[in-house]
């Protein structure tokens, strides 16, 4: 018996300092301030609203603060975002907004290329068809290779022109415009990613499931029937 | 007989710090899962990470302190030789590896990701479940 509960001991002691070790690591994404760069940012760069997806006159306008090497980001994109954007943004009823907010690179290593990868698909009108791309081919963030060619592949795929996409990645163009929306999550005070604000109101709670955006869209528009297309 | 409960004890013990470790990531304690690959992530992440609200994990932590405390108590000399904690322990255990097994079943068809810590999870509750099968069957 004595060893029994000796037994008992060493197990609970080990899991319990193994407990305590993880819970004094960072949280989940939970990096706020950080990118990978620390480019200057200029006022135009600090002026980008985000990839915008939806009618400027839609009544409800939902920020969504992404990071492209995020499993969970890539989960909801290719599950829930898809009703999302058939049932709400198609409608009208939904203004979706998405901000880059890259994770550090001892996070995700490659975020912020991935959002370069992004910006750089988005000066030749392509951003929403690469940001489909990047998370439906999400295998390249299990991958501990540099991704350039395969996110040059998705951009070609989505009618980049390469060459362009090439120049603009090589010389990371848009690390002020990411690092100023880095920025504008850490006032908001993103914790993680996907972070979702509704009027400026954080969408708490793990729950994103589709039925949830369309229930909160609904509430505003009937709390507010001017609101109403 | 006490053998069998005992082994039941230790692995119980093993599930609760798992079970722990994954509800105190649901609930924000602990920060990302030691996972290897983002699978843990995106399981933990599904709509099917809660019900009724409550983390998947919560339940499991239950499941697994109540295996343990039945098994403690079946050990002791009082208890030793009376058959009930037995099948208590293969009620309960198997209780436990019908849910894990309904889990995997999602991580495998709907989810398509794998977490290796709900895999860890789900050998223990299985070699709880035929430990405590392989006590009910032996002879007193």
């Amino acid at each position: 018996m004595k060893r029994f509960y000796g037994l008992l001991a060493v197990v609970a002691i080990a899991a319990i300092a193994f407990l305590i070790y993880s819970a004094n690591q960072q949280p989940t994404g939970a990096v706020p301030g950080s990118s990978a760069s620390t480019a200057p940012v200029s006022a135009q760069d600090s002026a980008f609203p985000g990839y915008i997806l939806g009618s400027d006159s839609a009544p409800v306008k939902i920020v969504e603060f992404a990071d492209y090497e995020c499993p969970i980001c890539a989960l909801f994109a290719t599950v829930q975002f898809p009703t999302i954007r058939e049932q709400l943004i198609k409608t009208g009823k939904v203004q979706w907004i998405l901000r880059d907010y890259p994770l550090p690179p001892t996070t995700h290593r490659w975020s912020h290329l991935a959002a370069n990868a992004v910006a750089c698909a988005s000066e030749q009108g392509k951003a929403w068809d690469m940001i489909d791309a990047m998370f439906d081919h999400h295998d390249w963030a299990l991958q501990s290779s540099n991704p350039t060619s395969v996110f040059r592949g998705l951009a070609q795929g989505v009618g980049v022109n390469p060459t362009t996409w090439d120049a603009c990645v090589s010389a990371d163009r848009y690390a002020g415009r990411i690092q100023a929306s880095v920025s504008r999550g850490d006032a908001l005070g993103v914790g993680g990613t996907p972070t979702f604000f509704i009027d400026r109101k954080e969408v708490a709670g793990t729950d994103r499931s589709s039925d949830r955006f369309q229930h909160l869209a609904d509430s505003i528009i009937a709390a507010h029937p001017k609101k109403k297309k | 007989m006490s053998l069998h409960r005992q082994t039941v004890a230790v692995l119980a013990l093993v599930g609760i710090a798992i079970a722990t470790y994954l509800w105190l990531h649901a609930i924000g304690v602990v920060g990302a899962l030691k996972c290897g690959t983002g699978g843990c992530e995106i399981v933990q992440a599904s709509t099917y990470a809660r019900l009724l609200g409550i983390p998947v994990a919560f339940y499991g932590v239950v499941g697994y302190v109540a295996l343990f405390g039945l098994s403690v108590a079946a050990s002791q000399p009082a208890l030793v030789s009376r058959r009930w904690p037995t099948r208590w322990l293969v009620a309960l255990s198997g209780t436990g590896l019908a849910f894990t097994l309904y889990l995997t079943s999602l991580e495998m068809f709907v989810i398509h990701a794998w977490c290796r810590w709900c895999l860890a999870s789900a050998a223990v509750i299985t070699a709880i479940f035929v430990t405590s099968l392989a006590g009910f069957f032996r002879k007193s």
